[in-house]
């Protein structure tokens, strides 16, 4: 379970994150909504510990992940999976060994199981025969789809996406909610989604949170969210320009 | 002037801030240098990359360094009646002072670059958060590896470095000059002494410290996309080469 406890955080004086709550349980998928810029990335980072708030708690199983040191937040990283906005693939490794890469340096699997394991995760994202080619060789949504791989590679507890599908086509945009969904059946994980793809997050997500302006301002299943009544969800979900949220903030 | 102070206080106060911040950056890297797991593979990868890659130029500099050196050192010691010590003032010359910095400076600008550059598009690109978030230390994977390599491989190029440029010198001072061939080597085998060497040495491997050091520094914190990555190289190159310079003079003054 990740629990988020009145979470500040500034930049050079200007407030991103002006106290996030927020509770994601186990294996659930969530979803986390709200314009660009409201502060989504940087509370991500914040679960992956890449941050350190100004004010706050992230319990993850109990761990308090802001006060705790060095090694133990490393410890707890061994139960993420992260998926960055761009991909994040080694330039300088083929997909197979971006895939292979945390089996290679965080376990003690052998070449043959650790080719097998890599060999399936490829597969189970479609990309079976994109093993020996360079992430600078593969589209977008190719290299979106080898971040999910890689991901899941560790049979990690908790995965983040940081919004996994911005930038696809409609078609790949589909194809990737279609692997979080299948990939969430087949591992268990307790995922969390960064998004702006509305209405095609209701239909993954089992919980949606809509932050705005550095604080969650509602959250619930999809269905509270798509009925609710706050001006702020209600300008999101339809993409009013006029409303509660400066359009060109 | 209350204005003008507190901006000199508040910049002197911010350099050192920076300060203090690239050599916390050292202190962590030399710290994960003694610490296992060692990336023995990405250790030889960036051997590879400094020294395979870079001794080209090296062999090319120092090549026409020695010819330079050869004629304008033969003009200046024949107004001596000296042109016999033409061996050893090259040699010397090389060994404890150009060889060390004139390679420094080479691989600055070939691989020094090419270093920053490569660490700077995985900050930007989300690449070393990516090693974090995989619990795996980004100091201890990236930048331990470059500075070990760097301190192997720079004491090495500073060494071919100054055996091809004696080697070119004697070539311009025996087919040019008229030097006898003896002449030339039995006078440097008189002059030159191991602490010449020692010193050539320790320079070029404290070179090979401040360049891996200053290079993956701007590489690690390059933000704001290409053009951060643009600003990061040039300031790397320059922050480097003025270092090898300022340390050098130091090191003289030690040694000396």
């Amino acid at each position: 379970m990740i629990e988020i406890i009145d979470l500040h955080k500034s930049f050079n004086g200007l407030n991103v994150l002006k106290g996030v709550n927020l509770t994601i349980a186990n294996k659930e998928l969530n979803a986390i909504i709200g314009k660009s810029g409201c502060g989504k990335s940087v509370l991500v980072k914040h679960i992956i510990g890449l941050i350190k708030p100004d004010k706050g708690k992230i319990l993850i199983d109990g761990v308090d992940i802001t006060a705790v040191s060095a090694e133990e937040v490393d410890k707890i990283r061994e139960k993420l999976g992260v998926v960055f906005q761009g991909g994040a693939l080694f330039d300088s490794m083929t997909v197979f060994g971006n895939v292979a890469f945390p089996l290679r340096e965080k376990t003690k699997l052998g070449k043959k199981e650790i080719r097998e394991k890599v060999l399936t995760a490829l597969e189970d994202v479609g990309l079976g025969s994109a093993g020996k080619k360079y992430p600078a060789e593969v589209s977008g949504g190719m290299r979106k789809r080898v971040a999910l791989a890689r991901a899941l590679i560790t049979e990690p507890k908790i995965v983040l996406f940081d919004e996994p599908s911005t930038g696809l086509d409609p078609i790949i945009l589909h194809a990737i909610h279609r692997l979080i969904i299948d990939t969430h059946k087949k591992y268990g994980f307790t995922g969390v989604v960064i998004s702006h793809e509305i209405p095609e997050i209701f239909d993954i997500a089992d919980r949606v949170a809509m932050m705005n302006d550095g604080v969650i301002v509602e959250a619930g299943t999809p269905e509270d969210i798509k009925n609710s009544a706050n001006p702020y969800v209600r300008q999101f979900i339809t993409g009013a320009l006029e409303g509660p949220i400066e359009s060109l903030a | 002037m209350e204005r003008f102070l507190r901006i000199l206080g508040e910049w002197a106060l911010s350099m050192l801030r920076k300060m203090g911040h690239i050599f916390l950056f050292l202190l962590n890297s030399i710290y994960f240098i003694f610490i296992p797991p060692f990336k023995f593979k990405v250790l030889l990868r960036q051997i590879r990359f400094f020294g395979n890659k870079s001794l080209v130029v090296i062999l090319l500099t120092g090549a026409f360094a020695g010819m330079v050196l050869a004629i304008q050192l033969y003009y200046t010691l024949r107004k001596f009646g000296s042109d016999a010590l033409l061996g050893p003032a090259i040699a010397l010359t090389l060994i404890r002072e150009l060889g060390p910095v004139l390679s420094a400076l080479m691989v600055t600008g070939r691989a020094g670059s090419a270093l920053t550059a490569e660490i700077g598009i995985m900050s930007i690109t989300e690449q070393i958060d990516a090693l974090t978030a995989m619990a795996l230390n980004p100091i201890r994977y990236l930048i331990v590896p470059n500075i070990v390599a760097a301190m192997m491989v720079f004491p090495l190029l500073a060494a071919i470095f100054d055996l091809t440029g004696i080697y070119s010198g004697y070539i311009i001072a025996v087919n040019l000059l008229g030097m006898s061939e003896g002449t030339y080597f039995a006078q440097i085998e008189t002059f030159v002494e191991m602490a010449d060497i020692r010193q050539g040495f320790y320079k070029s491997l404290s070179f090979g410290v401040i360049v891996s050091w200053i290079c993956c520094y701007k590489g690690y914190h390059t933000v704001y996309g290409a053009e951060g990555v643009s600003r990061s190289t040039t300031e790397a190159v320059v922050m480097s080469s003025v270092s090898i310079l300022i340390w050098d003079y130091f090191l003289g003054s030690v040694f000396l």
